[in-house]
């Protein structure tokens, strides 16, 4: 099946997955683009002016591409071998970033280096991806031994914690993706069906009387008692199942009303259209929608863009990048990045798949996990459909601790990859 | 690939594209599909700013300017784009307090049409030195913006009622208007600002700019495709004679009553005075409304427009029109006598008459003003043998009556025309029965008493028809647009009257009697054959009113006039000086007589015409005057004994 004869092999050790290379320098090469003309002001219309927003992105963006290469061009055992160091490490800086950062936007995750900001927060993703894919590769790790799965809960709680810490939620829930990664290694895939029929749940629950609802989910489950009533195991299951969802659907208004803090609770009403004022919490939605929707089909045309022009939409150049998309590349520029996100996705799984160890495949799952997640939130968020969490869109969004953290979280994979076809050979060796 | 585990590989693929498809349907609505959006954004991006145009110039016939415009500021708001103004600061600026702030805030909110994305009026007109202070820190106040807007100034305080003024627009004219004013706009409300609104106002232009979220300007939207540019109101030239105007004003100060003049050939209106008058600046800037209640309550009424809305018995200028119809109706010859014997019998009705020769024929009847004379004519019309019964050749008489502009709407373009009052034969039917009355019922009517009503308007017009000799051309104000405009076409027809040409000769004699050696005869003019008659109209309001009709020069009439003073007495009095001053002023382009008319002028009559308790007769102004010649006037006025009114 591999068939690799010695002049093959002088080019697979080379064996980069160039699509995916070609992939990546596309996304950053529309983001740029993107913030480009977000910031664009035509009487400061330089492409090299270091201090506009679109500068420091390009110096972000060369750094990024250098370090790329160079993490390509590193030994591959230094990833494996030193897992645990760099998750500690970077878990280090991200505990002590709480006394030592900047507050920004109420969250304290950034050093203050020079002029640049650097959010340690976003390198925690490739630390706990590798913590978690050394971990779960080790010798005779069994994934359905409790003392795993609590180890690997850990590992990905760590980082979670500290992050809520600095009363960053949105990059906190992002280690919540690596429950796909669990997932493939060998969560029973019920556990994510519960996980969502919760969600749904949690959502219905904040639309509807809670009474109500219970009463539906018993008359359901009432049903699906009667149908399946010669199989007793599917019976406890359901009841159980009917019985958790009770009392969550009872336990989020209470959630809701006292444990949220007031913007979390703005943000889900505005998700979910609850009396929202327009002027002020469900002000960015709305522009946000209104600058994607007046794109229409074919989009404004690059730079033409009225409600970027008019800096309608805050944060245009971080977290809500997508709108510049939508509005000046219309449905035909959003849904070539939406087609493209998830091909690329896809591409993470094929190559995730096509490891032959599993720390690779591990690392492999948890980037896709993680890039979906950001794809999922960013533009669910600026269509209306999440609410508003802020976190980047991979590749697009403004922002050099996002970019970088992304570059080196997908060029690990990459080199990784290369490297299977090396590992296979020392096989045949 | 082939492990296991490719199940959940599938499964993962399926969440991916599963949340990737519903974004993309998610996309294709709000892209596609919703125009909302699309909607949104342009009300977002896009701010129209109005264009006012500035409204056309009103000038007199000469091209002398009367009214122009003013530059004035409103501070506007679009509410919906305030955020985190700093209202101390803008309240320091405006120099208002917090209550004031609310207070507008609150007016504004609940005013019709009220939206929080639609730009509307903060504060009307603030001054020069609070927009300078503004214009600079305007980009502190996102959604407060200033809109420049010309309001009216005039040139003298003069000609108020024939010009009108403008206002804001009330609700109903934004409705009228199909939505082309908006709130806080001006129209005009009276006068010619009023009837060529539509062509004074101009074009409103419309100037779309790309906005910010903080409503900073970012230039025009699409270089300005869609803008268009705010046409000017067109120059109206009137027909009005400025010079000739002041000095009627002038003249009428401190009495009531009115002026109009006419040039016969064309209708137009030289001159038209309404006293007292008011001044058109009371009618500009803030003070407006408080200003405008103020004349409103005034009981001398300044804003009665007495020469169109004031009906007043004619007196015996209306003998003029009798003679007239009397020759028509073929019971009247320049040769028919009648005797008086100190007035008109019939029965228990008597018209009473002054002490003059008699008999007299109709050119005498004219100059002397008899009434016996006219009851006579008046009585042959009624009873005419023609007609089978009187209420018929009643409705002839005043089918006559009509063709002189009589009891009829004038074409004339000012609001609010009074159409007189010339009584319908139904109204007689039903006072005294159909076929219970003749002639000597309703005999007043003969010397312009009883139910006839005739604007100052009407006068002058009858006037004109005279001096034309047989039509007028219905009186209007408005001359042409702009500097070498056409006449407007609606003011070419001649309107005949149905009195044949024939029949005007000898009136016209008589009218000229009447100012050689006749009633009128202060008014004489070196130099220029005028031809006249004065009126002297009884009304239950007091005092005579003194009237006087007059065109000159006799063979190519230039001006036709009417003066009326309420309650000033006989015609020769106060009206016929006046009128003849007015005519000396625009056939010579000055007043020699300066005497007479520095009388006129003083003359204050004011308090004949307030309630009865100050009915004293505190003026005596005509004794005083100095000029030898208008003493000897006086003094032969005297002889003549002019009294030409009924006794019945």
């Amino acid at each position: 099946m591999f068939d690799v004869n010695p002049q093959e092999k002088e080019i697979s050790t080379q064996g980069y997955d160039w699509v995916t290379i070609g992939m990546y320098l596309f996304f950053v090469a529309f983001g740029f683009s993107c913030i480009y003309a977000a910031d664009y002001k035509p009487e400061h219309a330089s492409l090299f002016d270091w201090k506009t927003n679109h500068g420091k992105q390009l110096i972000f963006i060369g750094v990024s591409v250098v370090l790329g290469f160079i993490i390509l061009l590193s030994e591959y055992e230094i990833y494996p071998t030193f897992a645990w160091l760099i998750y500690g490490f970077i878990m280090f800086l991200i505990f002590s970033v709480i006394f030592i950062g900047t507050e920004v936007k109420g969250a304290k995750s950034w050093f203050g280096i020079g002029g640049f900001g650097f959010q340690p927060s976003e390198f925690g993703k490739f630390a706990v991806s590798l913590a978690l894919a050394r971990y779960l590769s080790g010798y005779d790790i069994k994934f359905k031994n409790l003392k795993t799965q609590l180890y690997c809960a850990g590992i990905i709680a760590l980082p979670m914690l500290i992050t809520l810490l600095q009363n960053d939620t949105g990059s906190a829930l992002v280690y919540g993706s690596f429950i796909l990664v669990l997932y493939r290694e060998g969560l029973p895939g019920y556990l994510l069906m519960m996980g969502l029929v919760m969600v749904v749940f949690a959502v219905l629950s904040l639309l509807v009387k809670p009474i109500i609802l219970c009463v539906i989910l018993v008359t359901i489950a009432l049903a699906i008692v009667y149908l399946f009533r010669r199989q007793s195991s599917f019976i406890y299951l359901t009841l159980i199942t009917v019985g958790v969802s009770c009392i969550l659907v009872f336990s989020v208004n209470f959630v809701f009303n006292n444990v949220l803090q007031p913007h979390q609770r703005d943000r889900i009403n505005v998700l979910l259209n609850r009396n929202v004022d327009l002027k002020s919490v469900g002000y960015n939605v709305h522009q946000s929608k209104i600058t994607i929707g007046s794109g229409g089909l074919l989009g404004k045309g690059y730079l033409e863009g009225t409600q970027t022009k008019g800096d309608f939409v805050p944060e245009q150049t971080t977290d809500f990048i997508f709108c510049t998309v939508g509005e000046e590349w219309g449905f035909a520029g959003t849904s070539v990045l939406v087609i493209s996100f998830i091909y690329f996705l896809w591409r993470l799984v094929m190559i995730a798949e096509r490891q032959r160890n599993k720390f690779n495949r591990v690392y492999a799952y948890s980037v896709a996990s993680i890039l979906f997640f950001h794809f999922m939130i960013n533009i669910g968020m600026t269509i209306g459909v999440m609410p508003v969490i802020g976190i980047p869109l991979p590749f697009f969004s403004y922002g050099g601790s996002s970019l970088l953290g992304f570059t080196i979280l997908l060029f690990i994979l990459l080199k990784l990859d290369s490297n299977r076809v090396n590992e296979l050979q020392s096989v045949f060796d | 690939m082939s492990t296991p585990n490719s199940n959940k590989q599938i499964t993962l693929f399926i969440i991916f594209t599963v949340v990737g498809f519903i974004y993309l349907l998610r996309l294709f609505y709000l892209q596609v599909l919703a125009d909302e959006y699309k909607e949104f954004a342009k009300n977002n991006t896009l701010h129209n700013v109005t264009q006012y145009p500035s409204r056309g110039l009103i000038r007199d016939r000469k091209g002398e300017l009367m009214v122009f415009n003013n530059a004035i500021y409103d501070l506007m708001v679009i509410p919906g784009k305030c955020a985190g103004i700093d209202t101390l600061e803008f309240c320091r600026l405006l120099s208002i307090d917090k209550q004031g702030f609310l207070y507008r805030y609150d007016k504004m909110r609940k005013s019709k049409g009220f939206s929080l994305q639609r730009s509307q009026v903060f504060e009307k007109q603030i001054t020069p030195e609070t927009f300078a202070a503004f214009q600079e820190k305007l980009y502190d106040f996102p959604g407060f913006f200033i809109e420049k807007r010309t309001d009216r100034n005039y040139r003298n305080k003069s000609a108020a009622h024939v010009l009108g003024y403008i206002g804001e627009v009330t609700d109903s004219d934004i409705v009228r208007s199909g939505g082309y004013y908006r709130q806080g706009d001006f129209i005009g409300i009276s006068g010619i600002e009023r009837a060529y609104e539509e062509k004074l106002r101009g074009k409103k232009g419309v100037r779309y700019v790309l906005v910010d979220a903080l409503n900073r300007e970012q230039g025009s939207y699409k270089n300005g495709e869609y803008d268009t540019l705010p046409v000017t109101g067109e120059d109206l030239y009137t027909t009005l004679d400025v010079k000739l105007q002041l000095l009627g004003e002038s003249l009428m100060q401190n009495k009531v009553g009115s002026i109009v003049a006419i040039e016969p050939k064309t209708g137009e209106v030289l001159s038209m005075v309404s006293s007292p008058g008011y001044d058109p600046n009371l009618f500009i800037g803030r003070e407006r409304g408080n200003n405008y209640m103020k004349l409103l309550q005034d009981p001398s009424k300044p804003l009665f427009n007495r020469p169109i809305q004031a009906p007043y018995p004619p007196g015996s200028i209306f003998k003029i029109v009798m003679s007239l119809i009397g020759q028509q109706e073929g019971v009247l010859t320049p040769q028919t006598t009648y005797g008086c014997a100190g007035g008109y019998n019939n029965g228990s009705n008597r018209v009473g008459c002054h002490a003059h020769g008699s008999p007299l024929d109709l050119r005498g009847a004219i100059q002397i003003s008899c009434n016996a004379y006219y009851c006579h004519v008046f009585k042959t019309v009624i009873d005419n043998n023609k007609y089978t019964y009187v209420d018929e050749a009643f409705k002839v008489w005043r089918k006559h009556i009509n063709s002189f502009g009589l009891g009829i709407r004038l074409g004339i373009e000012l609001p609010q025309v009074s159409m007189g009052l010339v009584p319908k034969q139904e109204m007689y039917d039903k006072t005294y029965g159909k076929h219970h009355w003749k002639a000597s019922t309703i005999i007043s009517l003969a010397i312009g008493q009883g139910e006839l009503g005739i604007t100052p308007l009407q006068m002058a017009n009858v006037t004109a028809i005279l001096a034309n000799r047989g039509y007028y051309i219905d009186p209007h104000i408005a001359k042409h647009f702009g500097k070498d405009g056409k006449p407007l076409e609606q003011f070419t027809k001649k309107n005949y009257t149905t009195v044949n040409r024939e029949y005007y000769d000898v009136v016209v004699e008589g009218m000229a009697d009447v100012v050689k050696g006749g009633t009128g005869i202060i008014a004489q003019i070196p130099g220029i054959d005028i031809c006249g008659k004065t009126g002297t109209a009884q009304n239950p309001h007091g005092k005579d009113h003194s009237v006087f009709i007059a065109f000159a020069p006799k063979d190519d009439p230039k001006i036709a006039i009417a003066v009326v003073v309420e309650n000033a007495g006989f015609g020769a009095e106060w009206a016929a000086p006046i009128a003849s001053l007015m005519m000396e002023q625009y056939l010579t382009d000055s007043v020699k007589r300066q005497g007479l008319k520095e009388r006129m002028e003083k003359g204050n009559l004011i308090q004949n015409t307030l309630p009865k308790d100050v009915t004293k007769d505190t003026n005596k102004g005509p004794k005083n005057n100095t000029n030898n010649k208008d003493k000897k006037q006086a003094i032969l006025n005297q002889k003549l004994k002019l009294k030409d009114r009924n006794k019945g």
